[in-house]
C-alpha cells in the first residue's frame, strides 16, 4: 500500500515534517513506538519517529532530520507524492501512568519523539517539565507545542543562541537540585543523540532517579529477525526493535550503542555521493 | 534411442570463476532434449521408492513418464497436484536425502536428477503460461494465514481450491518468507518466487504486506474475524552463541547478512540503498545450508577469503551436497573441527579475528553424527574482518509473546496434534513454526495437511 504525503513542512534547516496517510498505524499508534519507511523499490528500510497521529484523518506525522541518502531523498518528496511502504507501529509502547513529577529531556530530532510522550504523560495527570536542546536556536523544533503541555519548559543551545548556553544536562542537574527539597522527581525520560542520553543517565544514576531512554540503533526488519539493533542491557543482549526501543538508562551500555551506530558510516557517504551525482545528472 | 540407466545427463552450469561475480542461478537447467534423455534413464521401479521418500509423495514416476513422452504440461500438472511450488522445491529440496537418495542408480552417482526434472517442467509451465485449471466453488468461511513462506503458500492454495476466502498476512514488504529473504537468488531466482506469489493473488488469495501479527494486528482480532487460522510464521529469529565480542561491528547473524543481500539487494549497492560491510576475510560459523548461502554470498560480494568454521567435519555438514560442492568450487575454505570461543576486536569496536578451540570427533550422539569433543588448551586465533553466525534460527518470539494461549515446546516451536491443530480450536500450524529449522518441502507438506484439517474442521463446524 502506498502512503500519500498530505502535508509537508520545513521545520528548520535539515529537518522536515511530513504527514502521511496510514490509517491502520494512526489507529494503533502509542507513544514510544516508531515506524519503518521504505521510499521506493530500491529503498532501504529506515526507522522513523512518529511525532503525531490523527485517528480521524487516518494520518501520522513523521519528523526527520537529513542524516543520509534516504532521509535526504525523503526530504525531496512533496505533498501528493507517496512512500511505498510504511510499517508500524513497531516497538513496545512507553509506560504511561501517573508517576507524579516527570522531566522529559529532548535533544535535536529526539524532541519530535518525546513530544507525543509528553502529551500522554500530561494527559495522565503528571506534572511534566521539559528540557529541550539543540545545537543552535534555529534547530529547535516543537518548542511552542511542548510549552503548552508542560508546567515548565527549558531550552538549552550549544551556542547559547537561545536559553541556557550549554547542554541540557546542565539544566537537568540544576533542576534536580532545586526539586530535591520539594518532592523530588519521579522519573526522567531522555530522547536524543546517544551522547546526550548517556550524559542524562550519568546525572540521574547517583540520584537513583528512574530514567528511561529510547535507543536509535541500526534496524533492518524491525521485527526481531536480524539482530542488527542488538543492544546490551545489564550485559544481556536485547533487540531494540522488539524489546525496546525504551530501556532503563542506567542499564544501557552506551559505548556499544555509539560504536555500533558507526558500522555503515563509510557506506552511508558512498550512498550519498552516488545519490548526489545522480541528482546532478538529472538537473 | 532410449537409454535406461546409464550416466546422469550433466547439468550445464555457470563456471565457478564467472558465477562468483554475479547472483544469477548457478545451473542453467536442462534443455528439452536433455530433460527427455534424463527422464528416459528412469527404470520405473515397481515400488517407487522415490515417491515413498518424497515428503509430499509426488507421483514422480508418472511425472517422468510424461516427460519422456514430451507431455510437459501433463508432467507439470502431476507435480503440481502434490506440490504447490515445484519450481522452488525442484531447486531447494535436499534430493539426495529424499527421492534421489533411494534411486537405484544413486550409489554410482547416477541417480535420476529428479529435482532438475521437476524444475524444468515448472519453468516450462511458467514460460508457456500453463497453469492448473480448477473451478472454485466459493464457500463463506474465511481463513487467515500468518506468514507467506512455503507453509503458508501451500496452505493458502489448497484452502482457496476448497473455496474458502483466504487472507495472508506478511510482516515484511515482500511476500515469500524465507524464499524471499533467506535463500539467495543464485540458488533460487527471485522471479520464480514472485511468480508463485502473483499466482496466489490470481486465484483470489488476499496478501496483506507489512502486517505483523502480534505487533500491528493482534491475534485476537484474527480469531474474531476469521473462522480458522493457519500459523506459518517460520523460524526467523537469529541465535547467537553468547560468546564475548558479539557486540562488535563486523559481526552479523546469518539472518541479517542474508536479509541485506537477498531481500534488500545489498549486492547492488549503491543503486539499491541498503549497504553491507564485508571485509577481505570472513568466517562463517556453522556448516548448514544457511552457512553455505552466507559464504557464497560473501564470495560474490568480493570477499577474498571465506572460511566455514565448523565443529565437526565436512562429512557431517548438514548442507545439501550440491551447495557444499558449489561452494567449494567457488573457493570456500572449509575449516573443520573448530569451535569459536570469542570474537576479537580492536579499540574502535571492529572485529579483528576469532579465537577457536580445536575439536575431535567422539561417539555418535542422538543425531547419529559423531559428537564433537573439545581439546582443552588447544585455543588459537585467526584474523578475520567479518564474522557471521549461522547457527540456525528459532521461532520469532514477537508473535509467540503475544499468544500465550498457544503452547510451545522448549525449543520455542508450537505444540500441535496429529492434525496440526494447536491447543486452540481452529488454529493450525506448520512448517518451521512447528519444526524449527526444517526444509521447504516439509513446510509444503504441512501446509497441505493443515489445509485438509482446516477443511474438515470447517465442515464439522457447519453441521
Amino acid at each position: 500500500m502506498r502512503h500519500k504525503i498530505i502535508d509537508k513542512k520545513d521545520l528548520c534547516p535539515g529537518n522536515y515534517l511530513i504527514e502521511i496517510e496510514a490509517p491502520n498505524i494512526a489507529q494503533r499508534f502509542e507513544p514510544g513506538q516508531f515506524v519503518i519507511v521504505r521510499i521506493n523499490e530500491k529503498g532501504e528500510r529506515i526507522p522513523l519517529t512518529v511525532a503525531d497521529f490523527d485517528t480521524q484523518k487516518g494520518t501520522i506525522t513523521l519528523i526527520f532530520q537529513v542524516v543520509g541518502k534516504s532521509t535526504m531523498q525523503l526530504g525531496t518528496l512533496n505533498v501528493g507524492d507517496a512512500v511505498l511502504d510504511c510499517v508500524g507501529p513497531l516497538g513496545k509502547p512507553s509506560e504511561i501512568k501517573k508517576f507524579g513529577r516527570v522531566i522529559c529531556v529532548g535533544g535535536g530530532t529526539g524532541i519530535a519523539c518525546i513530544y507525543p510522550l509528553i502529551r500522554a504523560l500530561a494527559d495522565a495527570g503528571n506534572e511534566v517539565i521539559s528540557i529541550i536542546g539543540a545545537r543552535t536556536a534555529s534547530l529547535l523544533i516543537l518548542e511552542d507545542e511542548i510549552t503548552v503541555l508542560t508546567s515548565r519548559t527549558f531550552v538549552a543551545t550549544d551556542d547559547g543562541s537561545k536559553g541556557h548556553h550549554g547542554f541540557v544536562t546542565d539544566v537537568l542537574t540544576n533542576l534536580l537540585d532545586d526539586y530535591r527539597n520539594s518532592g523530588g522527581v519521579e522519573r526522567v525520560i531522555a530522547i536524543g543523540p546517544p551522547v546526550m542520553m548517556r550524559a542524562v543517565a550519568d546525572v540521574t544514576r547517583s540520584l537513583h532517579i528512574k530514567t528511561i531512554v529510547s535507543l536509535n540503533s541500526i534496524m533492518l526488519d524491525g521485527t526481531g529477525m536480524c539482530g542488527s539493533c542488538r543492544v546490551f542491557i545489564d550485559g544481556e543482549m536485547k533487540l531494540a526493535c522488539i524489546d525496546g526501543p525504551e530501556f532503563d538508562a542506567h542499564k544501557v551500555n552506551f559505548e556499544d550503542l555509539i560504536s555500533r551506530l558507526e558500522m555503515f558510516k563509510e557506506k552511508e557517504s558512498e550512498a550519498m555521493n552516488h545519490y548526489s551525482s545522480k541528482a546532478g545528472v538529472r538537473k | 534411442m532410449i537409454q535406461i540407466g546409464g550416466t546422469r545427463i550433466a547439468m550445464e552450469e555457470q563456471p565457478a570463476q564467472k558465477r562468483i561475480k554475479n547472483f544469477c542461478s548457478v545451473p542453467f537447467g536442462y534443455t528439452e532434449e536433455e530433460v527427455i534423455a534424463e527422464a528416459q534413464r528412469c527404470i520405473q521401479c515397481i515400488h517407487g521408492p522415490c515417491e515413498k521418500m518424497c515428503p509430499v509423495h509426488m507421483d514422480i514416476k508418472a511425472m517422468i513418464r510424461e516427460i519422456v513422452a514430451r507431455n510437459f504440461k501433463e508432467a507439470f500438472l502431476i507435480a503440481k497436484k502434490d506440490n504447490a511450488i515445484p519450481a522452488i522445491a525442484g531447486r531447494v529440496c535436499p534430493q539426495e536425502e529424499q527421492c534421489e537418495g533411494v534411486c537405484p542408480f544413486f550409489n554410482t552417482d547416477n541417480g535420476i536428477n529428479i529435482g532438475k526434472l521437476e524444475a524444468f517442467i515448472a519453468d516450462w509451465a511458467m514460460e508457456n503460461g500453463v497453469k492448473e485449471e480448477f473451478h472454485i466453488e466459493e464457500r463463506p468461511e474465511k481463513v487467515a494465514i500468518i506468514g507467506s513462506g512455503p507453509a503458508g503458500i501451500s496452505c493458502a492454495v489448497d484452502l482457496r481450491k476448497y473455496g474458502y476466502k483466504v487472507t495472508m498476512f506478511e510482516a515484511l514488504h515482500k511476500a515469500g518468507g524465507v524464499l524471499q529473504y533467506g535463500i539467495p537468488a543464485f540458488r533460487l531466482p527471485k522471479d520464480i518466487v514472485d511468480y508463485e506469489i502473483s499466482y496466489l493473488t490470481e486465484i483470489g488469495v488476499e496478501v496483506k504486506l507489512n502486517h505483523i501479527v502480534g505487533q500491528n494486528i493482534m491475534f485476537d482480532e484474527l480469531r474474531k474475524k476469521f473462522d480458522a487460522i493457519f500459523v506459518g510464521t517460520g523460524a526467523g529469529a537469529p541465535q547467537f552463541l553468547g560468546i564475548e565480542g558479539e557486540r562488535l561491528k563486523g559481526l552479523y547473524s546469518a539472518n541479517e547478512f542474508l536479509f541485506r543481500t537477498n531481500l534488500m539487494k545489498a549486492y547492488e549497492f549503491p543503486e539499491y540503498d541498503t549497504p553491507i560491510v564485508c571485509g577481505a576475510t570472513i568466517g562463517v560459523i556453522g556448516a548448514g545450508n544457511v552457512a553455505m548461502d552466507v559464504a557464497r554470498g560473501a564470495i560474490r560480494l568480493g570477499t577474498k577469503d571465506v572460511y566455514i568454521l565448523y565443529r565437526r567435519t565436512k562429512k557431517e555438514s548438514p548442507a545439501r551436497a550440491e551447495e557444499l560442492q558449489h561452494a567449494l568450487e567457488e573457493g570456500l575454505k572449509f575449516m573443520e573441527l573448530v569451535n569459536p570461543t570469542r570474537v576479537l576486536g580492536n579499540e574502535d569496536g571492529w572485529v579483528t579475528g576469532i579465537e577457536l578451540l580445536r575439536m575431535k570427533l567422539g561417539e555418535p550422539d542422538k543425531s547419529g553424527r559423531p559428537r564433537p569433543i573439545k581439546i582443552e588448551g588447544s585455543e588459537f586465533t585467526m584474523k578475520l574482518d567479518t564474522v557471521v553466525e549461522a547457527l540456525g534460527s528459532k521461532p520469532n518470539r514477537l508473535f509467540l509473546d503475544q499468544t500465550p494461549e498457544l503452547e510451545t515446546t522448549r525449543w520455542g516451536t508450537l505444540e500441535i496434534d496429529k492434525d496440526l491443530m494447536t491447543g486452540v480450536e481452529g488454529v493450525y500450524a506448520g512448517g518451521d513454526a512447528i519444526r524449527g529449522n526444517a526444509t521447504v518441502i516439509l513446510a509444503l507438506g504441512d501446509g497441505r495437511k493443515a489445509a485438509q484439517s482446516i477443511h474438515n474442521y470447517l465442515l464439522r463446524r457447519r453441521k
